[in-house]
């Protein structure tokens, strides 16, 4: 069975079962039901205010947490898919089409997990091939063709590390995509809402904003991969996931992303249409923002953004600096 | 006669123990040798003269194996001896995540510097056979040559500075990928170099790539792999994923020479493999296709056979006819 109450959620459990007993009890303790959910409010708010980057990991993760096609069904209206590469085939873990959202047109990237097994196999765990970033791209230049502009949803594992994808260029795809993407000329909004993991979000992640929910992360690695490389021990993950700056607050810090999108209390998956509603809130603002920029303006802020990412010492500029 | 004389004396009663011998030393021999006389080589395993294999670029003269060249070695080989103009030793590390692996990451950092270079990558400007151009190589010995935003920094302002001043970019991969110890901040690399290549390519110039061994993960997935060609010496490992997490998620045996040049070029994603001794004449006469510019070393050979041609394709243009 799979997991839906983390362990940081144990103490959680028994005051929902308290308040379950409470509300089934005849007569109704109506000042009892109203201290506990009080408790119970005020006990999730004091757990997920201080989640550990690990726990925001395993949120991210959560078996019920709303996938990037809930998004688009929730927030959007009219969705056409747009299949294949036009070069190999399709790839299920990344959907891309046209939508209409709030009454303008657009393009969709939606890199797809599924929900049990069948659809797992799928959509390869959201884990994309070379086909996938390929047709990523192919919808974004049509995009560009029509002046449309294009959301970008990631949430992978991770790009698929197996035969076939080094067999077609999974390096090549992703080095491409990301290059070609400082050229397309509409504005890219990319919105972290699950897995950010390496060049397999990168390769569909240069945008003009970078938005992420809160119980999402980004890396350069999945913290399972890192440990297995620095401690050769997959179980340590949590430890890497404390070193390497994953969680929203880091990045933001990190000057890497726009802005931290909340979510309801207890993660997305507790209450999804409060969920979709602050994605389309945050959708809709950054979309005036950018569809008002020149396009010359844009391609070059998006340069100069991705410029200054990094940080370093130029000893040239500070003199006295410690170098390492 | 079956005697039992000759037979070490049995004094213990497990009937499986083996019986010792002593080795002797053969008299001298090893002193005769001198320490690092010899090398094996790691493909075919024949002792060479470790002299001789450096002469020959640390390629096997017997099996052709490409062992891996060291960084200075490699500039050599690549540029006019003495050519190489360092630039951007400016751009130096720090400890933006406070990582610490099995050693602080600061500690790491000094530790690498023992192979003589401060990052892992150089860039500069250099002449390949008197031709100038903005010249980027990865050091392997600095931390797997893995890409942070050092390297990041480096490579992009080299980039930015060949599309300043017109010049054709190379640049030499040899790298693990992205450098764990930065985490995201090595990942963003991958997009600052490869949007620095966008506006590199809108201007017409020239980047050509050589890959080495090996030349994998975030390097590869960014600017090792938009080469206008991609150039890689025999038998490197090259991909995305390395061979061990992929044997690990799809638990099957790899195809032989998986990910190595030649594999890689039969699927298409690596232009031509060149072996180490014709890469720099490989790479110069690129250029000049790609620039129309004779260098140096071509310019009496281009300029006799146009002389010789001439006749037959008079006049050959404005500036003949107006003469």
């Amino acid at each position: 069975m799979a997991i839906t109450t983390f362990d940081f959620e144990k103490p959680l459990l028994e005051l929902e079962q308290k308040l379950a007993e409470a509300e089934q009890a005849e007569p109704r303790d109506d000042a009892m039901l109203a201290q506990l959910r009080e408790e119970l409010e005020r006990r999730q708010r004091e757990i997920y205010s201080q989640l550990s980057p690990w726990q925001r990991v395993l949120v991210a993760r959560h078996q019920d947490r709303p996938h990037s096609l809930d998004y688009v069904k929730a927030m959007m209206t009219d969705f056409i898919e747009i299949h294949g590469d036009r070069a190999f085939g399709d790839d299920q873990a990344m959907v891309c089409g046209f939508a209409t959202f709030r009454g303008r047109p657009l393009a969709v990237v939606a890199q797809q997990k599924g929900r049990d097994t069948k659809e797992n196999l799928m959509r390869n765990w959201g884990m994309s091939h070379p086909e996938g970033y390929r047709k990523a791209l192919r919808v974004m230049r049509l995009a560009e063709k029509f002046r449309l502009p294009i959301v970008v949803f990631i949430d992978t594992p991770g790009a698929f590390p197996g035969i076939g994808a080094e067999e077609r260029g999974q390096a090549e795809a992703i080095a491409r995509n990301i290059r070609d993407m400082f050229t397309i000329e509409v504005p890219i909004i990319c919105v972290v809402v699950g897995e950010g993991a390496s060049g397999g979000a990168l390769g569909v992640g240069v945008g003009d904003t970078i938005l992420m929910l809160e119980n999402s992360w980004y890396c350069v690695i999945s913290p399972e991969g890192c440990a297995a490389i620095l401690w050769k021990d997959r179980g340590q993950a949590e430890r890497a996931a404390e070193q390497l700056k994953l969680t929203p607050p880091d990045l933001m810090e990190l000057g890497i992303i726009d802005e931290i999108i909340p979510e309801p209390l207890g993660g997305a998956h507790k209450r999804p249409e409060d969920t979709y509603a602050n994605v389309a809130a945050a959708l809709e603002r950054w979309m005036a923002q950018l569809t008002a920029v020149p396009v010359d303006e844009l391609i070059e802020r998006r340069y100069q953004k991705y410029r200054s990412m990094g940080r370093f010492v130029d000893t040239t500029v500070d003199t006295d600096a410690e170098t390492l | 006669m079956s005697r039992t004389i000759l037979r070490p004396e049995v004094t213990s009663v497990a009937w499986f123990k083996k019986e010792k011998y002593s080795t002797l030393k053969p008299p001298q021999m090893r002193d005769r040798i001198p320490e690092g006389l010899l090398t094996k080589c790691d493909n075919c395993y024949t002792a060479l003269m470790t002299k001789d294999l450096e002469e020959n670029l640390r390629v096997c003269p017997k099996c052709g194996y490409h062992h891996r060249l060291p960084a200075r070695e490699r500039l050599a080989l690549m540029t006019d001896p003495g050519s190489f103009r360092e630039m951007f030793t400016n751009i130096q590390p720090t400890d933006a995540l406070h990582f610490v692996d099995s050693k602080e990451y600061p500690e790491r950092l000094k530790a690498a510097r023992k192979c003589g270079f401060d990052e892992a990558v150089i860039t500069g400007e250099a002449t390949i056979n008197g031709r100038r151009v903005a010249y980027g190589q990865m050091i392997f010995e600095f931390v797997g040559g893995s890409m942070g935003s050092v390297v990041g920094e480096r490579i992009t302002r080299l980039i930015e500075h060949a599309t300043a001043n017109q010049l054709p970019c190379v640049v030499v991969a040899a790298s693990g990928g992205a450098r764990m110890q930065e985490g995201i901040l090595s990942l963003m690399q991958m997009a600052k170099t490869s949007g620095a290549l966008a506006r590199h390519a809108a201007r017409r110039l020239p980047y050509l790539v050589i890959l080495t061994d090996p030349s994998t993960a975030g390097v590869m997935a960014s600017y090792a792999s938009l080469g206008d060609v991609c150039i890689a010496e025999p038998g490197a490992l090259i991909g995305f994923a390395g061979p061990r997490v992929i044997q690990q998620t799809i638990n099957q045996i790899l195809p032989k020479g998986f990910q190595r040049s030649e594999f890689v070029r039969d699927h298409g994603f690596v232009d031509i493999v060149v072996p180490r001794k014709d890469l720099k004449r490989t790479v110069a006469l690129l250029l000049y296709y790609m620039t129309g510019q004779p260098d140096e070393s071509m310019r009496a050979a281009v300029a006799e056979a146009r002389v010789t041609e001439a006749p037959a394709h008079e006049p050959t243009g404005a500036v003949t006819a107006e003469a």
